[in-house]
């Protein structure tokens, strides 16, 4: 048995197809270089044709935004450069076009890795994959083994790239596993988006699984069964089952209404953490996406997201969404979310320190790029942004000048912005409940996060042990905040959200709906599972 | 040959998208055509050149070409990465 990281639910059963990728590739010596580059040249014909087909299956099964990728491939393979390159190589080292095509795409994959922006360094693995591509050609191997698939299996490969969830054949992959790879990597939202269940980071697997060996893949559980028994086999098979029959008695109630104590209807809307994620949030009736965090932005980086990568992100989530609103909220850092290039300092209290909001008014460079990027993607839909961690009323007031003094410059250079969008807040710290009076008068909406309210309201630290029991959603200091919130919203004509865990709570909801809840946003797979335990009917 | 130098003032810098823009520009032209950055010639009809050259917002570059349509080539270019904005 195997442990990685389930990156996607679900079990999977089925034979595995181990996918090896890397060609072995010797250096020849040939004597007749016209032959070698008319070889190389019907190569690249091919390879381009093959991406041509990619382009148009990533487009039906990602859309566009998996297939700019490849727009960028088909570039490569025509650039002067490179080709150049590769052939100067045949002519002169009198080598075979496929170790001049190795040596080059390494050549050229090492100066972007060598890059200090991530965005050129990202391009090295572009540049490889056309290299192997052309390689696999030449070699008459089938680069695609992943698309070329005849019957169904589980892929077990080193890592998963975009370009081969894109191509391979949905109904026919009944799981992933791969060496690389974590829970927020690309794979992993594709396999989530496309419900196929995923373990990655595995490390070894390619070496230890075999063709033609039966895996039982555990997605919730981060567990791969090689060559099982009939009796696990079988207990997994009912698990399986299992699922299978909640899926599809859950979809019965994509259409299904909540209504709170006041009769007014209750948006479920979709928390997501990433741009794709948007899609899984449709497929489960997501009315709207209550809280789309912005780190992953700004994560695992060695540098500031520029303004334009985060407009095409959230311009990409609006444009889904259309009329629905798609609430963004403002960077989330600091504290024990350290960013590295950030040098923030090292504190004694994180979580009562510099972060969220309070770090974005400390660093307004960073904070006004995010808002001119949310302000410009407002025009592609319904938006509206969050301030998190506010926690008394000048925060606030500093944070809509800043907005304010963002629209004047791009007014002032004539950029194109949205002037119609929603401002609002996370009701997520004991002081911003107590004065939500005096809040609501100064914006559009609230969302309670009831993680953090409840962690400061309690004085609770969830993550230790030996207080965690003290950790309870039902404490009647919360209820009476979540009551006292939710009624000076609605006296000053403003709606009340939730996007906290409680939010996606089964028993909170009645309690939730009491007090007159206006929204609730929760994980895509849960709208689902909340609708069907409100009990009202479609 | 005619050069001119020019500072990009595109945020994100000569990426994918402009660059690929700015090579299919180039590739109109018969001149030979460069991107001067610290003396460094990097060929404009390459988009693997222009990208490996890594301009990032407030370098400062040169544009050279030489050849019979020159000229054209050279303000055709010009005008292109001063229209680079985000």
């Amino acid at each position: 048995m195997l442990r990685g990281i389930g990156a996607s639910s679900g079990v999977a059963i089925g034979i595995a197809r181990v996918i090896k990728k890397t060609s072995e590739v010797e250096k020849v010596l040939i004597k007749d270089t016209q032959k070698e580059i008319e070889r190389l040249e019907k190569a690249i014909e091919l390879a381009k044709k093959e991406i041509e087909d990619l382009k148009v299956s990533s487009k039906e099964n990602i859309g566009e935004k998996g297939a700019e990728i490849f727009e960028a491939h088909l570039m490569i393979l025509e650039d002067v450069e490179f080709i150049g390159a590769i052939k100067e190589k045949i002519n002169t080292e009198f080598i075979n076009a496929e170790y001049a095509v190795k040596l080059t795409s390494d050549e050229f994959a090492q100066i972007f890795i060598n890059m200090d922006n991530d965005y050129f360094k990202e391009r090295a693995a572009d540049i490889k994959d056309i290299g192997n591509r052309i390689i696999n050609i030449l070699l008459g191997k089938n680069n695609n083994s992943i698309s070329s698939i005849k019957e169904s299996c589980i892929i077990v490969a080193h890592d998963i790239t975009p370009s081969e969830t894109a191509q391979m054949n949905k109904d026919l992959v009944l799981g992933m596993a791969a060496n690389l790879g974590g829970k927020t990597s690309h794979v992993a939202i594709l396999a989530r988006t496309l419900e196929i269940p995923a373990v990655l980071g595995l490390g070894n697997i390619t070496e230890v699984v075999k063709d033609g060996d039966l895996l039982i893949l555990d997605g919730d559980n981060g567990l791969v069964l090689i060559n099982p028994s009939q009796e696990t086999i079988s207990v997994y098979k009912e698990k399986q089952e299992k699922i299978l029959l909640e899926k599809r008695e859950l979809l019965k109630y994509k259409d299904v209404e909540i209504k709170n104590k006041l009769g007014r209807k209750v948006e479920i809307a979709a928390n997501i953490g990433n741009p794709f994620e948007v899609d899984i949030a449709l497929k489960y009736g997501a009315e709207g996406i209550g809280l789309f965090r912005t780190e992953f932005l700004y994560m695992d980086k060695t540098s500031m997201p520029t303004e334009n990568e985060q407009f095409e992100a959230y311009k990409y989530v609006l444009e889904k969404m259309k009329d629905r609103l798609v609430i963004i909220r403002t960077l989330d850092i600091g504290g024990d979310k350290n960013l590295p290039y950030l040098n923030l300092e090292k504190e004694m209290n994180p979580f009562l320190g510099l972060r969220a909001i309070r770090l974005c008014l400390n660093k307004r460079d960073i904070f006004k790029t995010q808002l001119r990027a949310l302000l410009r993607a407002g025009l592609y839909g319904n938006l509206g942004i969050m301030f998190p961690m506010i926690s008394s009323l000048e925060e606030l007031k500093e944070a809509k000048n800043i907005l304010k003094e963002v629209e004047r410059e791009l007014e002032a250079e004539g950029v194109e912005y949205s002037k119609d969008y929603k401002v609002g807040i996370m009701i997520e710290t004991p002081s911003s409940a107590i004065i939500s009076d005096i809040l609501a008068k100064e914006v559009d909406f609230f969302s309670i996060g009831t993680n953090d309210l409840i962690q400061y309201t309690l004085a609770v630290d969830r993550m230790n042990q030996n207080v965690s029991y003290l950790y309870n959603p039902n404490h009647p200091a919360i209820l009476r905040l979540i009551k006292t919130v939710i009624d000076n919203a609605h006296k000053e004509g403003i709606w009340v959200g939730m996007c906290g865990e409680m939010a996606a709570d089964v028993n909170m909801l009645n309690t939730l709906l009491e007090f007159g809840i206006d929204e609730l946003s929760v994980s895509p797979p849960m709208i689902l599972k909340l609708k069907k335990s409100s009990g009202q009917a479609s | 040959m005619v050069e001119a130098k020019i500072k990009i003032n595109s945020q994100t810098g000569l990426h994918a998208r402009p660059a690929s823009l700015l090579v299919k520009e180039a590739n109109k032209f018969k001149s030979n055509i460069c991107l001067v950055k610290h003396d460094k010639e990097y060929n404009a009809k390459s988009i693997m050149s222009v990208m490996s050259m890594g301009a990032t917002f407030g370098d400062e570059i040169i544009i050279r070409a030489s050849g019979e349509d020159e000229n054209e080539a050279l303000n055709s270019l010009k005008s292109i990465i001063e229209a680079l904005k985000d």
